[in-house]
């Protein structure tokens, strides 16, 4: 299945670019951010929330979207 | 025509609407970037009493966002200067500046004072504390974000609305994203992400549907692309902290990539404006330091001279080796100094720099 992964502030400076659509067999967002973390190793160390179908959800979901986005907590101001 | 004119003319605001924003108070927590251009248009807009809480003085490099300020605001400290624009824009409204950092101390009982609190702080240490204090006093808290060209926006803890820590539970690793070196942002970015937030204090006060709260608006400044994204409450968020009441002043908070104590070369500590220097060493130890802006108050009798300094300026205590200056700055900032430096290597090191610097 092909899902289209977004990348938010920090994120996109590791993976170096802002999404891209990538195929997967797993079924769980954390399987597929461990999939994630292998093609970019540095993400393991970085702490944000996914989204599915522009909502919030837990790291255990069932994939059920096209669409994924990770969204790292900015602190700027 | 009268100042408000062009509110009172929009039939959803009239003048029942303008009086609702003179009778709203709302804090302002960090007059930074995003602070400063919330600040302008809620002063602008009316808004009866405003607090400005901010312990930091501007600075060169603030003066490319922080759009309160100009050049003759260098080294003030920032709600004070904030303060003395906003008073010119809008001279109707009681503006209240506190020159002090947010602790777990104070937040409880300014927030009290206030209806809606403004997160524009640069942070996440501050970011959490107001987070646990809107929830202990049951405000509404407007927030904002910016990394580089991206920002946040969202309301927090509004009519049983998700808090901050329903969509972030806990402060990120140390160190993991970067907040405290200069990252870079671009100027423009806090302007439009403050002038957002503005218009989510406006739209609560005027009672307004369809406040950003449960939502988190998201803006990328390169590719103009927006998103918006649902945050769900999480009760377990709220529930941990009303069971912190109890302890929450006693909180130390861990400070994030921010050293507590912060040292200060010779070098550096001689570049800052509006500085007061205090020799922490008992009167016969040599060498001897005569500079200018300089107290002398021995460590020891440190407490009892509190009133003989001045809080509104930077504050750099030496010693003769830095060990003492450390033990100075947190007891100063236990008494609400927020500007306290310790200079590294002590005396020795300001005489090193006089001889060089008059080389």
């Amino acid at each position: 299945m092909d899902l289209k992964i977004k990348y938010f502030g920090l994120l996109a400076e590791i993976t170096l670019c802002n999404e891209e659509v990538l195929e997967f067999s797993e079924t769980t967002i954390s399987e597929v951010l461990e999939v994630l973390h292998n093609k970019y190793p540095s993400l393991r160390d970085k702490d944000f929330q996914v989204a599915q179908d522009l909502e919030i959800v837990s790291k255990d979901s069932i994939v059920s979207a096209t669409e994924i986005a990770l969204l790292p907590p900015f602190s700027g101001g | 025509m009268s100042r408000y004119s062009r509110h009172i003319v929009l039939s959803e605001i009239g003048q029942a609407g303008q009086d609702k924003l003179s009778n709203a108070k709302v804090l302002v927590v960090g007059a930074g970037g995003l602070g400063c251009p919330v600040l302008q248009y809620l002063t602008a807009a009316g808004i009866g009493t405003l607090g400005i809480i901010d312990h930091d003085f501007v600075e060169t490099s603030n003066l490319q966002r922080q759009i309160l300020f100009g050049t003759s605001s260098l080294g003030i400290n920032k709600a004070i200067a904030a303060k003395a624009r906003l008073e010119d824009l809008n001279p109707t409204i009681n503006i209240q500046a506190y020159p002090k950092k947010l602790t777990h101390l104070n937040a409880l009982s300014l927030f009290e004072k206030y209806d809606i609190i403004v997160d524009g702080t640069d942070n996440f240490r501050t970011r959490y504390l107001i987070n646990d204090a809107v929830i202990l006093k049951s405000k509404p808290v407007v927030y904002g974000a910016i990394y580089k060209f991206e920002g946040q926006v969202s309301v927090f803890n509004y009519q049983n609305g998700p808090s901050y820590r329903c969509l972030f539970p806990t402060p990120p690793k140390d160190g993991s994203v970067a907040n405290c070196s200069e990252i870079g942002v671009l100027g423009v970015l806090p302007g439009i992400i403050g002038t957002m937030q503005a218009n989510e204090v406006i739209k609560i006060v005027l009672g307004f549907d369809n406040v950003l709260s449960g939502k988190l608006f998201c803006y990328n400044s390169r590719n103009s692309e927006t998103v918006m994204l649902k945050i769900s409450k999480s009760e377990s968020a709220f529930e941990k902290v009303r069971a912190g009441r109890e302890t929450f002043k006693n909180e130390t908070s861990t400070a994030i990539c921010e050293s507590h104590i912060a040292e200060i070369s010779a070098e550096m500590a001689f570049q800052l404006d509006n500085v007061q220097f205090i020799d922490l060493r008992e009167q016969d130890e040599k060498p001897l330091v005569a500079i200018s802006d300089c107290l002398q108050i021995p460590l020891d009798n440190l407490e009892k001279q509190l009133d003989e300094i001045h809080s509104e300026k930077k504050i750099v205590l030496f010693c003769q080796t830095g060990i003492r200056s450390k033990k100075g700055v947190t007891l100063l900032q236990n008494h609400n100094f927020n500007n306290c430096y310790s200079l590294k290597d002590g005396a020795s090191a300001i005489l090193n720099y006089l001889k060089i610097s008059t080389q």
